[in-house]
Formats: structure tokens, sequence, C-alpha cells
């Protein structure tokens, strides 16, 4: 499913964010990503939906090689991973019916299955008696369990998650996981960026650590490791 | 993409409007000052060119012939004249006929000359290219028979020469005005957008193509230009329509004309909005592109 071959990346300043990233993941895979602040985290991820384009290498998601993308194909790659964010990314000014079906109104999904399609991931975060109300009437768990429906709306193979609880307290964070965990358990791949040691600990799934720029560990049900 | 889409875009792109209210005045002002300015140089500019076609169109050789000439020598420089190249006409007129045009101009007072007359038989040449006129005097003035070949020398080349630069000054300063009001109207649009960057992230996120992302951008631009084309188009009408009503008796019998009220009122007006619509979907363009780079 998501493949990466000796990736480099340099930022136009000189950081070395990825220095030979080797990783393989299946279908339907749990899959957390750990390390500390600045080690790379995020240009791992960002490098699986093309925010960034290695220096050097190849990244294959779904038969795709991504550094071999065109700029101009990158939106349709896109409608087949869903990306989940720390801050959210709701728009203030659309309801949260409206935030879910703009993901659906910008690949032209038809009228008719955009209103099913969003009521059925508002069932499955449990928002569905919320669907009018907007993003800033609802507490920081309920807007990020809004912004996942947003990301697996489309039915995506891959859901990509950076750091989507970091900005929730302890308990809301349990429901954020149930519902990835709930993802996953569909045969959706999600990859998630975290500094949550308490979660990587408890619920138990592949743990890869990076620091500066390189994989210094990739366990099966590894432990978060790190002094927090 | 699907006609639905296009309905989408439509609506956005009305929204938006709406939603940046004054930003969208100030857009349409720049607009309408700029446009306005432009309209009224395409007036004067094309005016001016008629006037100078007309000037151009009216200028001639008289070929004064010698007093006493044989009718076979004046048949030998009418044939030298038609081979040179650059002529287009050459008519002969007989002193008889060049005393009663200057009759029929200047009073009958001049009929005592018929007694004695003391004109020319003339050869008029009419040039190709109006700018030769000189080189063809030139050129008639060695032939045996022709005393002198006049034309306006001088003070006729002088005229192309400012005619010349008023129309390039006029097309640069027409040009100038353009971009400025391109560069207002992409720095307006740039400010909707700073504030939408976010709705523009999150489109591109989950999957938009940057086409999708610019089309009610564009068009919002597009009816930037438009509207801001009205206010010019209305003064630019009435403005010619006066001035062509003012001026038009006083030209009269006159060889220069300015140009006729319709179809060139209307092919101005055309060319207003179009520039507007040009100016506003083209200043749109620049400004979003920055921010489809997520």
């Amino acid at each position: 499913m998501i493949e990466m071959k000796d990736v480099y990346k340099q930022y136009s300043n000189g950081v070395m964010a990825a220095n030979g990233f080797n990783v393989h993941i299946k279908q339907g895979e749990f899959v957390y990503v750990v390390g500390p602040s600045g080690a790379g985290k995020s240009t791992f991820i960002k490098m699986m939906y093309r925010e960034e384009k290695p220096s050097k290498g190849d990244i294959i998601v779904n038969g795709i090689n991504l550094a071999k993308l065109k700029n101009s194909r990158v939106p349709y790659l896109r409608r087949n991973v869903g990306v989940v964010f720390q801050d959210f990314k709701l728009l203030p000014s659309l309801t949260i019916y409206e935030n879910i079906a703009f993901a659906l109104e910008v690949i032209e999904e038809h009228p008719k299955q955009i209103k099913k399609r969003v009521m059925e991931v508002l069932d499955l975060v449990g928002l569905k008696h919320k669907a009018r109300m907007l993003p800033n009437e609802l507490s920081g768990g309920e807007q990020q369990r809004v912004s996942i429906a947003r990301s697996i709306v489309n039915t995506p193979k891959l859901v990509i998650a950076d750091e989507p609880t970091g900005n929730l307290d302890p308990e809301t964070s349990w429901d954020i996981m149930n519902i990835l965990e709930d993802i996953s358990n569909r045969g959706t791949t999600v990859i998630m960026a975290t500094h949550n040691r308490e979660i990587v600990n408890t619920i138990k799934h592949r743990v890869i650590a990076i620091e500066n720029g390189r994989i210094v560990r990739d366990e099966q049900r590894g432990d978060y490791g790190y002094e927090s | 993409m699907k006609a639905r889409t296009y309905g989408r875009h439509l609506r956005e792109s009305f929204k938006s409007i709406g939603r940046n209210g004054w930003m969208t005045f100030a857009s349409v002002s720049a607009v309408t000052v700029t446009l306005l300015l432009v309209g009224v140089f395409m007036v004067l500019m094309l005016n001016m060119n008629k006037v100078a076609t007309d000037i151009e169109k009216d200028v001639e050789v008289r070929v004064l012939l010698e007093i006493g000439t044989e009718k076979a020598q004046v048949e030998e420089i009418d044939k030298k004249i038609n081979q040179i190249s650059g002529v287009e006409s050459v008519e002969y007129s007989s002193k008889e006929e060049e005393l009663q045009n200057l009759v029929k101009d200047l009073g009958d007072d001049f009929r005592l000359f018929e007694q004695d007359n003391p004109l020319y038989d003339v050869f008029i040449v009419k040039a190709e290219d109006p700018r030769d006129t000189g080189k063809i005097a030139a050129e008639v003035s060695k032939y045996e028979g022709v005393n002198e070949a006049l034309y306006g020398e001088a003070k006729i080349e002088r005229l192309f020469n400012v005619l010349e630069m008023s129309r390039n000054v006029g097309l640069v300063l027409i040009i100038g005005l353009l971009f400025t009001a391109m560069f207002l109207i992409s720095n307006t649009i740039k400010i909707t957008i700073v504030a939408r960057r976010r709705e523009i992230e999150i489109m591109k996120l989950v999957g938009a193509t940057n086409w999708f992302v610019r089309w009610p951008f564009i068009l919002e631009g597009l009816w930037l230009g438009i509207l801001g084309s009205i206010i010019p188009i209305a003064l630019v009408t009435t403005g010619y329509y006066y001035a062509y009503e003012f001026i038009k008796p006083k030209l009269q019998n006159h060889f220069i004309q300015i140009l006729d009220f319709t179809p060139f009122i209307y092919q101005v007006n055309g060319l207003i909005l179009l520039m507007g619509c040009l100016i506003g979907a083209w200043g749109s363009f620049m400004s979003v592109r920055k921010f489809l780079k997520v």
C-alpha cells in the first residue's frame, strides 16, 4: 500500500528532514509515528499526500509513485487520502454538515450522494444531531470528530492524522482514538503522528520512531519509548 | 467539469462580491477610473488617426507645366509620372479649369483674370503612401516641360512626424493605464483571497483541482471588470454624442471629418467592456496563483 525507498528530503534552507527512509506499510495497518519535535515526523507524513515532494527516492502510495506524480494529478491522489490535522482545519463560517459536504462538493460528487454520505459519516462519529451547528459552537473533541468525518467521507484507503489529539484533553483523546480504531477496523490504513505516550502504550500498534531524519525503530506492537 | 459545478462557481463568485463589499467597491472604482481614461484616450486617438488619414489623403503634388508646352510633351510627362512607383493617380487640369476652381473657392472677383489667365496647366498627382509625396515631387520636377512640382514640403513632413509621435505616445499611455488597472485589481482581489486562504488550503487538501479553486475568483474578477466598465461606457457615449453634435456641423464641406457616432461608439464600448473583462479576469488569475501551492 505504502512503500518508501531511500527517500531523502532537503528543504531549501538546507535542513535534511529525511535521510533515507525505507518503509513498507500494508493495507489496513495502524501505524504510530513517534519522535521528538523537528525529527522529521511531519515531513514523513506530508510526503505521503504530496504536500512535500521528496528530493530523492520513491514513494509509492496505492500504486502511484508520488516522486514522479505530476502536480496536476495531485488532487486525484488526495481524493484517496484523508488527512486529519491537530488544528482541525474547519471553515468557521460553514456548518458541520457543510464542512463535511465541502469535501465532496469539490470533487463534484452528486448532490444526493453527498447528503447520504455526510449523514453516514456524521452518524459514525456520533454528531448527527449537531449537523447544523457551527464549528465554534462545538468542543475541541467534537471539532476533531468533524474533521475525521470529513477525512473519511470520500472513503479513502488511507487516513493520515498529524497529531490528532495534540490539542485535546486526555479524555477526549480516547474518544478520537476509538473512532480511528473503528476506521482502521474497517480496513482503512491509518497513519498517526503523535506525542501521546499513554495512547501508544495502551492501544498497541506498529510504532515507527524517527530521529534526525532517520527511522531508528520500527516495531510491531511497540512502545512510545520516550520520556515525556 | 460538470454543469452543476459551473453553477456552484457562479454562486460562489456572486457571494464573494457581496461579502467583500468595500473591496468590491475599491476594485470597481479603480477599473472605472482607468477605463474612463483609456476610453477617452481611445476616442481621441482614433479620431486623430481619422483626421490624420484625411489630411494624408488630401496631400497631393501639383505639377505646374511650362507655359506653351506641346501637347505631345504633355502626354509624355503624363506617361512618365504614371510609371513612377507609388503613384496612385494622375489627373490633368487645364489652366481654364484651374481658374474656375479658384473662382468657385474665392469668389467672382477672380473672374477678372479670365481676360489674361496667369495660371499654369497642372497635373495633380496623388501618392499611394502620402509619405512618398516628397520623393515623387522631386522626381517629377526634373522632367523637361515641368516648371515646378509643389506640395506642402516642410509643413507636411512635420505634420507626419507629429502624427506618428502622438500615435505612439497614445498607445504607450493606454498600455500603461491598462497595466495599472490590472495591478490594482489584482491587489484588491489578493486581499479578499488572503481572507480565504484557509478555504483554499482545505479545498486543495481534500482534492480540489486548481481550476476548481480558480474559477470563482476569475468570475469574480470578471464581474468587477464588467461593473467597472459601466460608468466609462455611459460617459464616453454621452460625451462623444455631444462632441459629435458640436463638431460635425462645423466641419461640413471640409475634407477633414471626425468618426461617425455609429458604429464607432459601439466599437469603442465593446473594446472598453472587453478590456474590463480582461483586466478583471487576468488580475484575479494572477493573484490566486500564489495561494494554490498547497
